[in-house]
Protein backbone atom coordinates (compact mmCIF):
# COMPACT_ATOMS: atom_id res chain seq x y z
CA UNK A 1 0.00 0.00 0.00
CA UNK A 2 1.10 3.26 -0.89
CA UNK A 3 1.63 5.91 1.56
CA UNK A 4 -0.68 8.36 -0.49
CA UNK A 5 -3.30 5.64 -0.82
CA UNK A 6 -3.42 4.96 2.78
CA UNK A 7 -3.70 8.58 4.19
CA UNK A 8 -6.10 9.04 1.58
CA UNK A 9 -8.56 5.72 2.71
CA UNK A 10 -7.57 6.56 6.61
CA UNK A 11 -9.11 9.85 5.44
CA UNK A 12 -12.32 8.55 3.77
CA UNK A 13 -12.44 6.05 6.67
CA UNK A 14 -12.49 9.42 9.29
CA UNK A 15 -14.85 10.85 7.04
CA UNK A 16 -17.41 8.12 6.93
CA UNK A 17 -17.14 7.71 10.49
CA UNK A 18 -18.31 11.35 10.96
CA UNK A 19 -21.33 11.31 8.39
CA UNK A 20 -22.21 8.08 10.30
CA UNK A 21 -22.81 10.01 13.61
CA UNK A 22 -19.60 10.04 14.97
CA UNK A 23 -19.74 8.02 18.95
CA UNK A 24 -18.75 4.93 18.56
CA UNK A 25 -21.83 2.25 19.17
CA UNK A 26 -19.97 -0.62 20.92
CA UNK A 27 -20.46 -3.96 18.93
CA UNK A 28 -22.93 -5.93 20.80
CA UNK A 29 -21.31 -8.88 22.54
CA UNK A 30 -22.98 -11.69 20.20
CA UNK A 31 -21.68 -9.67 17.29
CA UNK A 32 -17.96 -9.87 17.75
CA UNK A 33 -15.86 -11.78 15.18
CA UNK A 34 -12.30 -12.58 15.54
CA UNK A 35 -9.84 -11.25 12.96
CA UNK A 36 -9.84 -15.29 12.27
CA UNK A 37 -13.15 -15.18 10.54
CA UNK A 38 -11.84 -12.39 8.15
CA UNK A 39 -8.87 -14.26 6.62
CA UNK A 40 -8.41 -16.17 3.88
CA UNK A 41 -9.34 -20.29 4.00
CA UNK A 42 -5.31 -20.75 3.55
CA UNK A 43 -4.11 -18.40 6.71
CA UNK A 44 -7.02 -20.26 8.75
CA UNK A 45 -5.28 -23.33 7.75
CA UNK A 46 -2.18 -22.30 8.52
CA UNK A 47 -3.36 -21.44 12.22
CA UNK A 48 -5.21 -24.62 13.26
CA UNK A 49 -2.52 -26.87 12.81
CA UNK A 50 0.33 -27.43 14.65
CA UNK A 51 2.48 -28.46 12.13
CA UNK A 52 2.02 -25.11 9.87
CA UNK A 53 1.69 -22.59 12.48
CA UNK A 54 5.01 -21.11 12.74
CA UNK A 55 3.91 -19.39 15.99
CA UNK A 56 5.16 -23.15 17.42
CA UNK A 57 8.58 -22.38 16.62
CA UNK A 58 8.38 -19.55 19.97
CA UNK A 59 6.28 -22.00 21.53
CA UNK A 60 9.08 -24.90 21.80
CA UNK A 61 11.77 -22.42 22.38
CA UNK A 62 9.15 -21.20 24.99
CA UNK A 63 9.22 -24.32 26.17
CA UNK A 64 12.88 -24.67 26.66
CA UNK A 65 13.49 -21.53 28.40
CA UNK A 66 10.22 -22.33 30.95
CA UNK A 67 12.81 -25.31 31.57
CA UNK A 68 16.03 -23.41 32.25
CA UNK A 69 17.52 -22.42 35.21
CA UNK A 70 18.26 -18.26 34.89
CA UNK A 71 19.58 -15.26 37.26
CA UNK A 72 21.46 -15.40 40.56
CA UNK A 73 18.41 -17.89 42.26
CA UNK A 74 19.37 -20.75 40.09
CA UNK A 75 15.69 -21.21 39.42
CA UNK A 76 13.76 -22.27 36.25
CA UNK A 77 9.84 -21.19 35.85
CA UNK A 78 9.32 -24.83 36.41
CA UNK A 79 11.18 -24.97 39.48
CA UNK A 80 8.17 -23.01 41.21
CA UNK A 81 5.65 -23.39 38.42
CA UNK A 82 5.86 -27.08 37.29
CA UNK A 83 4.33 -28.12 34.87
CA UNK A 84 2.95 -25.13 32.44
CA UNK A 85 0.45 -27.31 30.69
CA UNK A 86 -1.62 -27.38 34.18
CA UNK A 87 -0.24 -24.72 35.96
CA UNK A 88 -0.62 -21.88 32.97
CA UNK A 89 -3.84 -23.49 31.65
CA UNK A 90 -6.19 -19.99 31.80
CA UNK A 91 -3.65 -17.57 32.85
CA UNK A 92 -3.45 -15.36 29.67
CA UNK A 93 -6.99 -15.37 29.41
CA UNK A 94 -6.97 -13.28 32.55
CA UNK A 95 -4.17 -10.46 31.77
CA UNK A 96 -3.32 -7.63 32.18
CA UNK A 97 -4.36 -8.37 36.09
CA UNK A 98 -3.77 -6.40 38.71
CA UNK A 99 -0.92 -6.75 40.63
CA UNK A 100 -0.79 -4.88 44.21
CA UNK A 101 3.07 -4.25 43.92
CA UNK A 102 2.56 -2.06 41.28
CA UNK A 103 -0.73 -0.99 42.32
CA UNK A 104 -1.92 -1.43 38.49
CA UNK A 105 -2.62 -3.71 36.17
CA UNK A 106 0.44 -5.51 34.49
CA UNK A 107 0.80 -7.27 31.35
CA UNK A 108 1.61 -11.27 30.95
CA UNK A 109 5.28 -9.52 29.03
CA UNK A 110 5.41 -7.36 32.32
CA UNK A 111 4.54 -10.66 35.05
CA UNK A 112 7.09 -12.66 33.32
CA UNK A 113 9.39 -9.94 33.60
CA UNK A 114 8.31 -9.14 37.91
CA UNK A 115 8.95 -13.19 38.30
CA UNK A 116 12.36 -12.77 36.37
CA UNK A 117 13.66 -9.97 38.38
CA UNK A 118 11.70 -10.76 41.64
CA UNK A 119 12.14 -14.71 41.85
CA UNK A 120 15.05 -15.54 39.99
CA UNK A 121 16.64 -12.59 40.37
CA UNK A 122 17.65 -11.99 36.44
CA UNK A 123 18.06 -9.40 34.25
CA UNK A 124 14.31 -8.82 32.47
CA UNK A 125 13.93 -10.04 28.91
CA UNK A 126 13.84 -6.87 26.47
CA UNK A 127 10.54 -6.36 24.89
CA UNK A 128 9.85 -8.04 21.81
CA UNK A 129 13.16 -9.68 22.38
CA UNK A 130 13.13 -13.85 21.01
CA UNK A 131 12.88 -14.91 24.61
CA UNK A 132 10.02 -13.24 26.21
CA UNK A 133 7.69 -13.21 23.36
CA UNK A 134 8.72 -17.36 23.33
CA UNK A 135 8.09 -17.46 26.68
CA UNK A 136 4.82 -15.33 26.63
CA UNK A 137 4.05 -17.19 23.90
CA UNK A 138 4.44 -20.79 25.77
CA UNK A 139 2.40 -19.61 28.53
CA UNK A 140 -0.45 -18.30 26.43
CA UNK A 141 -0.57 -21.27 24.12
CA UNK A 142 -2.03 -23.35 27.71
CA UNK A 143 -4.92 -21.02 27.85
CA UNK A 144 -5.23 -21.95 23.79
CA UNK A 145 -9.30 -22.43 23.80
CA UNK A 146 -10.54 -20.83 26.71
CA UNK A 147 -12.84 -17.80 27.10
CA UNK A 148 -10.84 -14.37 28.06
CA UNK A 149 -11.91 -13.67 31.38
CA UNK A 150 -10.74 -10.36 32.69
CA UNK A 151 -11.51 -9.29 35.97
CA UNK A 152 -12.62 -5.85 36.70
CA UNK A 153 -12.91 -4.73 40.37
CA UNK A 154 -13.22 -1.31 41.94
CA UNK A 155 -8.98 -0.94 41.71
CA UNK A 156 -8.84 -2.48 38.22
CA UNK A 157 -11.97 -0.18 37.06
CA UNK A 158 -10.17 3.09 36.92
CA UNK A 159 -7.36 1.78 34.60
CA UNK A 160 -9.83 -0.25 32.49
CA UNK A 161 -11.80 3.37 32.30
CA UNK A 162 -8.84 4.91 30.84
CA UNK A 163 -8.13 2.31 28.33
CA UNK A 164 -11.89 2.45 27.17
CA UNK A 165 -10.93 6.67 26.93
CA UNK A 166 -8.23 5.83 24.78
CA UNK A 167 -10.22 3.47 22.57
CA UNK A 168 -12.32 6.62 21.74
CA UNK A 169 -9.81 9.54 22.16
CA UNK A 170 -9.09 11.32 18.49
CA UNK A 171 -5.45 11.41 18.41
CA UNK A 172 -2.81 12.26 16.07
CA UNK A 173 -1.90 13.92 12.72
CA UNK A 174 -4.93 12.15 11.44
CA UNK A 175 -7.35 12.78 14.06
CA UNK A 176 -8.42 9.39 14.65
CA UNK A 177 -10.08 7.23 17.35
CA UNK A 178 -9.28 3.30 17.42
CA UNK A 179 -13.23 3.57 17.88
CA UNK A 180 -13.63 4.76 14.58
CA UNK A 181 -12.45 2.08 12.61
CA UNK A 182 -12.61 -1.36 14.50
CA UNK A 183 -16.13 -0.12 16.05
CA UNK A 184 -17.89 1.77 13.37
CA UNK A 185 -16.25 0.48 10.13
CA UNK A 186 -14.88 -3.02 10.60
CA UNK A 187 -15.60 -5.32 7.63
CA UNK A 188 -14.74 -2.58 5.35
CA UNK A 189 -11.65 -1.94 3.76
CA UNK A 190 -8.49 0.11 4.33
CA UNK A 191 -6.80 0.35 0.77
CA UNK A 192 -6.86 -3.75 0.97
CA UNK A 193 -6.91 -4.92 3.70
CA UNK A 194 -10.13 -5.67 5.88
CA UNK A 195 -10.53 -3.83 9.25
CA UNK A 196 -10.75 -6.10 12.05
CA UNK A 197 -12.86 -5.62 15.12
CA UNK A 198 -9.68 -5.22 17.10
CA UNK A 199 -10.01 -8.44 19.19
CA UNK A 200 -6.94 -9.40 20.85
CA UNK A 201 -7.47 -12.97 21.03
CA UNK A 202 -4.15 -14.64 19.29
CA UNK A 203 -1.26 -12.89 21.09
CA UNK A 204 1.36 -12.95 20.52
CA UNK A 205 0.53 -14.02 17.36
CA UNK A 206 2.60 -14.72 13.94
CA UNK A 207 1.86 -11.66 11.55
CA UNK A 208 2.74 -12.61 8.04
CA UNK A 209 3.76 -9.22 7.44
CA UNK A 210 5.86 -8.75 10.25
CA UNK A 211 7.78 -12.34 9.03
CA UNK A 212 7.54 -13.35 13.02
CA UNK A 213 6.05 -12.96 16.36
CA UNK A 214 5.03 -10.25 17.75
CA UNK A 215 3.10 -8.87 21.18
CA UNK A 216 0.08 -6.95 21.12
CA UNK A 217 1.51 -3.78 22.56
CA UNK A 218 3.83 -3.61 18.91
CA UNK A 219 0.32 -4.35 17.14
CA UNK A 220 -0.61 -0.90 18.75
CA UNK A 221 2.15 0.84 18.52
CA UNK A 222 1.71 -0.06 14.78
CA UNK A 223 -2.00 1.20 14.43
CA UNK A 224 -0.76 4.71 16.41
CA UNK A 225 1.87 5.47 13.29
CA UNK A 226 -0.23 4.56 11.23
CA UNK A 227 -2.43 7.47 12.54
CA UNK A 228 1.15 9.39 13.22
CA UNK A 229 0.14 9.75 17.01
CA UNK A 230 3.03 10.24 19.48
CA UNK A 231 3.71 6.18 19.86
CA UNK A 232 4.54 5.31 23.70
CA UNK A 233 7.23 3.05 24.35
CA UNK A 234 6.61 -0.68 25.17
CA UNK A 235 5.01 -1.33 28.64
CA UNK A 236 3.71 2.05 28.71
CA UNK A 237 1.07 2.56 31.06
CA UNK A 238 -0.86 4.02 28.04
CA UNK A 239 -0.38 0.57 26.47
CA UNK A 240 -1.41 -1.49 29.24
CA UNK A 241 -4.43 0.28 30.29
CA UNK A 242 -5.62 0.01 26.18
CA UNK A 243 -4.78 -3.39 26.57
CA UNK A 244 -6.79 -4.06 29.34
CA UNK A 245 -9.53 -2.28 27.92
CA UNK A 246 -9.35 -4.42 24.40
CA UNK A 247 -9.01 -7.78 26.59
CA UNK A 248 -12.47 -6.76 28.60
CA UNK A 249 -14.27 -5.88 25.32
CA UNK A 250 -13.42 -9.52 23.84
CA UNK A 251 -14.60 -11.25 27.02
CA UNK A 252 -15.47 -14.80 26.43
CA UNK A 253 -14.14 -14.97 23.26
CA UNK A 254 -11.36 -17.87 23.21
CA UNK A 255 -7.59 -17.56 23.15
CA UNK A 256 -6.27 -18.72 20.26
CA UNK A 257 -2.39 -17.89 20.57
CA UNK A 258 -0.17 -18.55 18.73
CA UNK A 259 -2.63 -17.09 16.08
CA UNK A 260 -1.43 -16.08 12.22
CA UNK A 261 -2.90 -13.01 11.09
CA UNK A 262 -2.01 -11.40 7.50
CA UNK B 1 16.13 -23.98 21.11
CA UNK B 2 13.83 -25.34 18.23
CA UNK B 3 15.32 -25.23 14.30
CA UNK B 4 12.94 -27.10 12.66
CA UNK B 5 9.47 -28.73 12.99
CA UNK B 6 9.10 -32.03 11.12
CA UNK B 7 5.42 -33.45 11.24
CA UNK B 8 4.55 -37.28 9.95
CA UNK B 9 2.68 -39.64 10.91
CA UNK B 10 3.83 -42.55 12.68
CA UNK B 11 2.57 -45.31 11.05
CA UNK B 12 1.10 -45.62 7.72
CA UNK B 13 0.00 -48.57 5.23
CA UNK B 14 2.26 -49.93 2.76
CA UNK B 15 1.92 -47.95 -0.37
CA UNK B 16 0.02 -45.17 0.90
CA UNK B 17 0.85 -41.75 0.22
CA UNK B 18 1.92 -39.72 3.63
CA UNK B 19 2.16 -36.19 3.85
CA UNK B 20 5.01 -34.61 5.34
CA UNK B 21 5.48 -31.08 6.97
CA UNK B 22 8.56 -29.09 7.50
CA UNK B 23 9.06 -25.75 9.24
CA UNK B 24 12.57 -24.35 9.58
CA UNK B 25 13.13 -21.41 11.92
CA UNK B 26 15.27 -19.04 9.87
CA UNK B 27 15.09 -15.01 8.90
CA UNK B 28 15.46 -15.59 5.18
CA UNK B 29 16.94 -12.47 4.83
CA UNK B 30 16.93 -10.86 1.41
CA UNK B 31 20.40 -9.62 0.81
CA UNK B 32 18.49 -6.59 -0.62
CA UNK B 33 17.52 -4.69 2.06
CA UNK B 34 19.32 -1.73 3.83
CA UNK B 35 19.69 -0.31 6.82
CA UNK B 36 18.30 2.73 7.96
CA UNK B 37 22.12 4.14 7.71
CA UNK B 38 21.77 2.46 4.45
CA UNK B 39 24.20 -0.19 4.39
CA UNK B 40 23.25 -3.11 2.67
CA UNK B 41 22.55 -5.98 5.25
CA UNK B 42 24.14 -9.53 3.64
CA UNK B 43 22.10 -12.48 2.43
CA UNK B 44 21.21 -15.07 5.08
CA UNK B 45 19.70 -17.60 3.49
CA UNK B 46 18.33 -21.59 3.34
CA UNK B 47 19.34 -22.81 0.05
CA UNK B 48 18.64 -25.94 -0.01
CA UNK B 49 16.30 -28.74 1.70
CA UNK B 50 16.61 -32.40 1.08
CA UNK B 51 14.80 -35.34 2.44
CA UNK B 52 16.10 -38.90 2.16
CA UNK B 53 14.28 -42.05 3.20
CA UNK B 54 16.12 -44.99 4.24
CA UNK B 55 18.96 -43.29 2.50
CA UNK B 56 16.99 -42.66 -0.94
CA UNK B 57 16.16 -38.89 -1.76
CA UNK B 58 12.46 -38.35 -1.87
CA UNK B 59 12.99 -34.77 -1.59
CA UNK B 60 14.76 -31.49 -2.77
CA UNK B 61 14.00 -27.53 -2.84
CA UNK B 62 15.93 -25.52 -4.19
CA UNK B 63 15.73 -22.11 -1.96
CA UNK B 64 15.56 -18.40 -3.10
CA UNK B 65 15.44 -14.98 -1.63
CA UNK B 66 12.36 -13.93 -2.47
CA UNK B 67 10.66 -16.40 -0.12
CA UNK B 68 9.66 -16.07 3.47
CA UNK B 69 11.34 -16.69 6.88
CA UNK B 70 10.53 -19.38 8.54
CA UNK B 71 9.92 -21.60 5.17
CA UNK B 72 7.04 -24.29 5.73
CA UNK B 73 7.60 -27.05 2.82
CA UNK B 74 5.26 -29.32 2.65
CA UNK B 75 5.17 -32.49 0.59
CA UNK B 76 4.20 -36.18 -0.05
CA UNK B 77 6.08 -39.53 -0.65
CA UNK B 78 4.77 -43.03 -0.57
CA UNK B 79 5.32 -45.16 2.57
CA UNK B 80 7.74 -48.01 1.42
CA UNK B 81 8.96 -49.65 4.47
CA UNK B 82 9.36 -49.17 7.87
CA UNK B 83 12.57 -46.55 8.79
CA UNK B 84 14.01 -43.30 9.09
CA UNK B 85 13.89 -40.05 7.15
CA UNK B 86 16.47 -37.41 7.46
CA UNK B 87 15.83 -34.17 6.95
CA UNK B 88 18.54 -31.64 6.12
CA UNK B 89 18.48 -27.54 5.94
CA UNK B 90 21.46 -26.09 4.76
CA UNK B 91 22.19 -22.22 3.95
CA UNK B 92 24.26 -19.38 3.98
CA UNK B 93 27.14 -18.64 6.81
CA UNK B 94 27.33 -22.48 7.41
CA UNK B 95 24.00 -22.82 8.65
CA UNK B 96 23.30 -26.01 8.53
CA UNK B 97 20.07 -28.53 10.22
CA UNK B 98 19.46 -31.91 10.18
CA UNK B 99 16.33 -33.66 11.55
CA UNK B 100 15.43 -37.47 12.34
CA UNK B 101 11.97 -38.83 12.58
CA UNK B 102 10.99 -42.34 12.26
CA UNK B 103 7.83 -43.91 10.28
CA UNK B 104 6.12 -47.61 10.96
CA UNK B 105 5.58 -48.99 7.43
CA UNK B 106 3.07 -52.05 7.78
Amino acid sequence: MSLRTGVRSLAWAAASALLANAWAAEIPLGERRSGYDLMSRETRAMQDEDATNPGMLWVLDGETLWNRKSGAAGRACADCHGDARASMKGVAARYPAFDSSRARPVSLEQRINLCRTGRQKAAPLAYESKELLALTAYVARQSRGLPISILIDARSKPFLEAGREAFHRRQGQLNLACAQCHDDNWGKRLAGSVIPQAHPTGYPLYRLEWQGLGSLERRLRNCLTGIRAQVPDFGAAELVDLELFLMWRARGMKIETPAVRP
Amino acid sequence: MARAVVTLPAQAKRGEIIEIKTLAAHPMETGFRRTQLGELIPRDIIRRFTCTYNGTEVCRVDLHPAMSANPLIAFTTVATESGTLSFQWVGDNGYTVTEIASIRVE
